[in-house]
């Protein structure tokens, strides 16, 4: 359709057709139908969902709670459990979509069921979802809730900025949901390389849709990552040195690092695809002059960060991990320190090892394939670390515990199985096979995804002051792990084999066998998402046994856990004075753990604030008016985006006090109940009686 | 000599350390919240931080502008489109009002009446406006010449890269605006302080940039 007639028309490129279930009633080509169906199938579980979750907000009256205590808020805590519902509704439907794929593939010999635009708009958001729309909101929501904690901070360095970032990235899932509903989805898989994705390929909305998602999640982390270096560097509580932060923190701060350089080439990138799009601009065309590989390189310049962006963080929970369920300080703190900074600075040099494939010279692969193997001494670095302390440690094997070392064994296969790919004679080879796609997921699910689940089983306590059931967790992590080795260890004979990523279907009858091992291992990881679903309603069921309001069910050793579960709004009634690693577990030894200060003082921390939620609704409707090309909503949005800019520059005194008897008052309750409470054993640790309050047991030996 | 400098060396570290005899330089904060200056530290190094990203934006445009500089595809090229004349009548505006906003800081740091620093700002604002004036302008003789982004990677590199600096320069012009309204609507606070303080460096980085846009884009082009 052309510029004039889209002007004249209000709903743009809207009409009967742009929906897929009407699509589907006015069609009578069988297969269409099929496809169809799984599409409207989806799409209507996306609006009943809505519906259902407007209706119970309605019935018990919570849309005010809502409002006010939660989509508001600029509590970092709150922001950060946002980040972490999203993260976890989004990977629903990418479990879904994986599984619905590994179906396809177990029948895909000669045909299948799946259309093969269907299945590639099903890689297309899987890809896309889980890594911006999962990952990312993942980490940033553990990160959001955690680093401000461990560092003994009120906040982090920018409140409502972080709010926005939240409600952009909100906004950008917000518009993958709605692809499913109206128009189509992007085939161009997550990284979309054009000319494919040109105009001239891909002419619908698919592309676009996917254009302005990350376009909308890039802005927001970008600016997350701001705020959190911006937070590490200058709210640290008095006396903490860098090298005693905690290596969550540590890892955090190098992500948000990476997160401000690595982002920009990723927006920058989708913009000038866009402008090729909609303004027949030729950065990417074949003709006239246009250079797809400046694509490639921009956007594997943020993409191979990316991998690490996602990685690090998961690093930093597993640290935590393996030394709070050992009993020990970390082993080898400063070696790690220098590790995670010397992955996250030979990061930004390998890039190319995407496109070995390409034609560039044997050289330059050359330099790229040895930058790429260097990342693996770091990492086999914190392998060791990892390792040494649990040696002698009293290792307790709970949930969180079973991930890290599950994600110890598994990760050093694909550490493995990423040093061959890094060598450019082998990726020859295998590029572009499913062998890759084991390489990846081996990185994606045993490293950041069961990183983040065991983040989530740690902290989860700490958020909402009961532990989570046990039993259904074991379930869950068990199935999480053999359902990803079945899924998935196939897949590095299949590519050895020969079959390529993205294939629908397949004519080789010898890939059978292996591809039902797949399916039969994605139908286990479907069972694990089950798991994980009713070990949270169980959990909350019996939250009453297994509340740890005093605040620290695992001995815990950094600050977040030396104040109550949940933390006040404020986080800490004084803000501590730090001289040493592992502040918490000395203060604890010292037998300073629960004091009470001399005097309290009024707290002043920010303001709830409607700008974050305004920001995130008229961006997502300018996105939205941007896919359909529907003009005025695009300028008008755009307006009132910077209207709530302008407006908030005027408004001052955004910050509330909350005054000192307040503070006061909810310390004490605290410090009675932690005095009150019985000490426990590691050994009681999953039964009713951890109230959160930890016997010394250990007494540290220096390593 | 040197051992004065290792004083003044000295002095600063021992500042820095003890946050109460530190005050953000180039800015002059009211003493009446003590936690005002370690705020405002925060929030101008995070908008440093904000221009080293925006900084890594504009290097993408510019390593896209280099690699398509070949791809003219038989539309006119750098010496059929660009004329000096004008470009270096804008970047000497564009480097006023640099000028003139550091003379705007100066009456803020100093507490200079009001009316001077908001003279200064008028100033500056004037000259953005010309200088916005001035480069459509040039896109429009430039389209007229044949040179539009739809002809060529060239022309694509270039509508990629310089006028995502006018772009920028008109948030700034907008943004300046706001910060007159807040002087006439809050005075001099410290948060309209802190807004004018980051302001200013955006301003200059604006015009840091315009330097290489010059240099690169104008003068690499026709040399
Ligand atoms: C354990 C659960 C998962 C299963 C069963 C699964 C399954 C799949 C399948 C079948 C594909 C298509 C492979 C092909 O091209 O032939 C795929 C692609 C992909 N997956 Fe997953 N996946 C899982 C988890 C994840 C996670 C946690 C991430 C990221 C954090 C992820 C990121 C991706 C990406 C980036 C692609 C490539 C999409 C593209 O080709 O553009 N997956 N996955
Ligand atoms: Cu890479």
């Amino acid at each position: 359709m052309s510029w004039s007639t889209t002007l004249n028309h209000p709903l743009g490129l809207l009409d009967a057709d742009s929906f897929p279930f009407l699509a589907m009633l006015g069609s009578d080509d069988s297969d269409i139908f099929i496809n169809g169906l799984l599409g409207s199938f989806a799409a209507a579980l996306v609006v009943i969902s809505v519906m259902v979750v407007v209706a119970l907000l309605t019935r018990y009256r919570a849309w005010r709670t809502l409002w006010f205590d939660w989509l508001t808020s600029a509590d970092h805590k709150k922001i950060g459990i946002m980040y972490v519902v999203l993260a976890l509704v989004m990977l629903v439907r990418a479990i879904a979509e994986a599984v619905l794929m590994r179906a396809q593939g177990a029948v895909g010999l000669d045909g299948g069921f799946l259309s093969s635009d269907h299945f590639a708009q099903l890689f297309s958001t899987h890809g896309t979802i889980m890594i911006f729309f999962m990952a990312m909101p993942f980490l940033t929501g553990l990160i959001n809730y955690v680093v401000p904690l461990q560092i003994g901070a009120r906040d982090v360095a920018f409140p409502i900025l972080n709010s926005i970032s939240l409600w952009l990235t909100v906004a950008g899932a917000a518009l993958v949901m709605t692809s499913l509903v109206v128009g189509v989805f992007s085939t161009g898989g997550w990284f979309g390389y054009p000319p494919y994705t040109g105009t001239l390929y891909n002419p619908g909305v698919g592309v676009d849709y996917w254009i302005w998602s990350l376009t909308l999640a890039s802005l927001g982390s970008t600016l997350t990552g701001i705020n959190i270096a911006v937070t590490i560097y200058k709210k640290r509580a008095p006396g903490m040195k860098l090298y005693y932060m905690p290596l969550f923190t540590w890892t955090a701060l190098c992500t948000a690092i990476m997160m401000i350089f690595a982002m920009p080439p990723l927006t920058v990138v989708t913009l000038q695809l866009a402008l090729d799009r909609y303004l027949d601009f030729h950065f990417f065309t074949n003709g006239l002059g246009g250079n797809q590989m400046n694509f490639l390189n921009m956007f594997w310049l943020f993409g191979h960060p990316e991998v690490y962006i996602l990685i690090l963080p998961a690093f930093g929970v597993y640290s935590e991990i393996f030394s709070t369920f050992s009993g020990k300080v970390l082993f080898g703190y400063k070696s790690l320190v220098w590790a995670t900074m010397s992955i996250a600075f030979l990061s930004f040099l390998v890039w190319l090892h995407h496109f070995f494939t390409m034609g560039q010279s044997g050289h330059i692969n050359a330099v790229f394939g040895i930058a790429s193997m260097l990342i693996g001494i770091p990492t086999g670095v914190k392998i060791y670390d990892w390792m040494w302390t649990m040696l002698r440690g009293r290792v307790r094997f709970s949930v969180p515990m079973i991930y890290s070392l599950a994600f110890i064994f598994l990760f050093v296969i694909g550490g493995i199985t990423g040093i061959m790919l890094a060598n450019p004679i082998l990726d020859y080879q295998v590029h572009n096979t499913v062998f890759l796609v084991a390489h990846f997921h081996n990185m994606a699910v045993p490293g950041v995804l069961f990183g983040m689940l065991a983040g989530y089983t740690f902290w989860f306590p700490k958020a909402f002051g009961f532990r989570l059931d046990e039993r259904w967790g074991r379930i869950s992590a068990y199935c999480w792990i053999f359902g990803w080795m079945g899924a998935f260890f196939p897949l590095y004979i299949l590519g050895l084999m020969g079959l390529p990523r993205r294939s629908v279907a397949y004519e080789q009858a010898s890939y059978v066998p292996l591809e039902i091992v797949a399916f039969v291992g994605a139908l286990l990881v479907a069972a694990a998402l089950m798991a994980l679903v009713i070990q949270l309603w169980v959990s909350i069921k019996h939250r009453e046994e297994n509340r740890v309001f005093v605040g620290d069910p695992w001995d815990g050793r950094s600050l977040e856990w030396a104040t109550s579960a949940p933390p006040p709004e404020y986080n800490f009634p004084v803000v501590p004075s730090i001289n040493d690693r592992d502040a918490f577990t000395a203060a604890k030894e010292f037998g300073v753990g629960y004091q009470e200060p001399d005097t309290y003082v009024n707290i002043e921390i920010p303001q709830n604030s409607a700008m974050g939620p305004v920001f995130g609704g008229t961006s997502f409707l300018l996105a939205f008016g941007l896919v359909w090309q529907i003009w005025w909503l695009v300028i008008l949005t755009g307006l009132v985006t910077i209207g709530t800019l302008v407006v908030r520059g005027f408004q001052r005194d955004t910050l509330k006090i909350i005054p000192a008897e307040t503070v006061c008052r909810a310390h004490r309750h605290w410090i009675q109940a932690a005095r009150s409470a019985q000490p426990i054993k590691r050994s009681q640790e999953h039964t009713a009686a951890n109230k959160g309050r930890a016997a010394l047991e250990t007494v540290e030996v220096s390593t | 000599m040197i051992s004065e400098l290792f004083k003044r060396v000295e002095f600063y570290l021992d500042a820095r350390q003890n946050k109460e005899i530190f005050i953000y330089p180039g800015l002059n904060l009211g003493a009446e919240h003590s936690n005002v200056h370690t705020q405002a530290e925060a929030t101008v190094f995070g908008f440093w931080v904000f221009l080293m990203s925006d900084a890594i934006i504009f290097g993408m445009a510019f390593a896209t502008y280099a690699t398509l500089l070949q791809g003219t595809a038989g539309s006119p090229g750098p010496r059929e489109l660009y004329h000096l004349g004008p470009i270096f009548i804008e970047t000497l505006l564009l480097l006023t009002s640099s000028f003139t906003f550091g003379m705007a800081s100066i009456a803020m740091k100093y507490k200079h009446p009001t009316s001077h620093l908001v003279g200064w700002l008028l100033v500056t604002l004037v000259l953005g406006v010309i200088f916005l004036g001035m480069e459509l302008d040039d896109f429009r003789t430039m389209f007229a010449a044949g040179g539009l982004p739809t002809q060529s990677g060239f022309l694509s590199g270039f509508f990629g890269l310089v006028p995502l600096h006018g772009l920028h320069v008109t948030a700034g012009c907008i943004w300046l605006v706001c910060m007159l309204g807040q002087i006439a609507v809050h005075g001099l606070d410290s948060e309209t302080k802190l807004g004018l303080l980051r302001l200013a460096l955006f301003w200059h980085f604006l015009d840091i940039v315009w330097i290489f846009i010059f240099s690169v884009v104008y003068l690499g082009g026709l040399a």
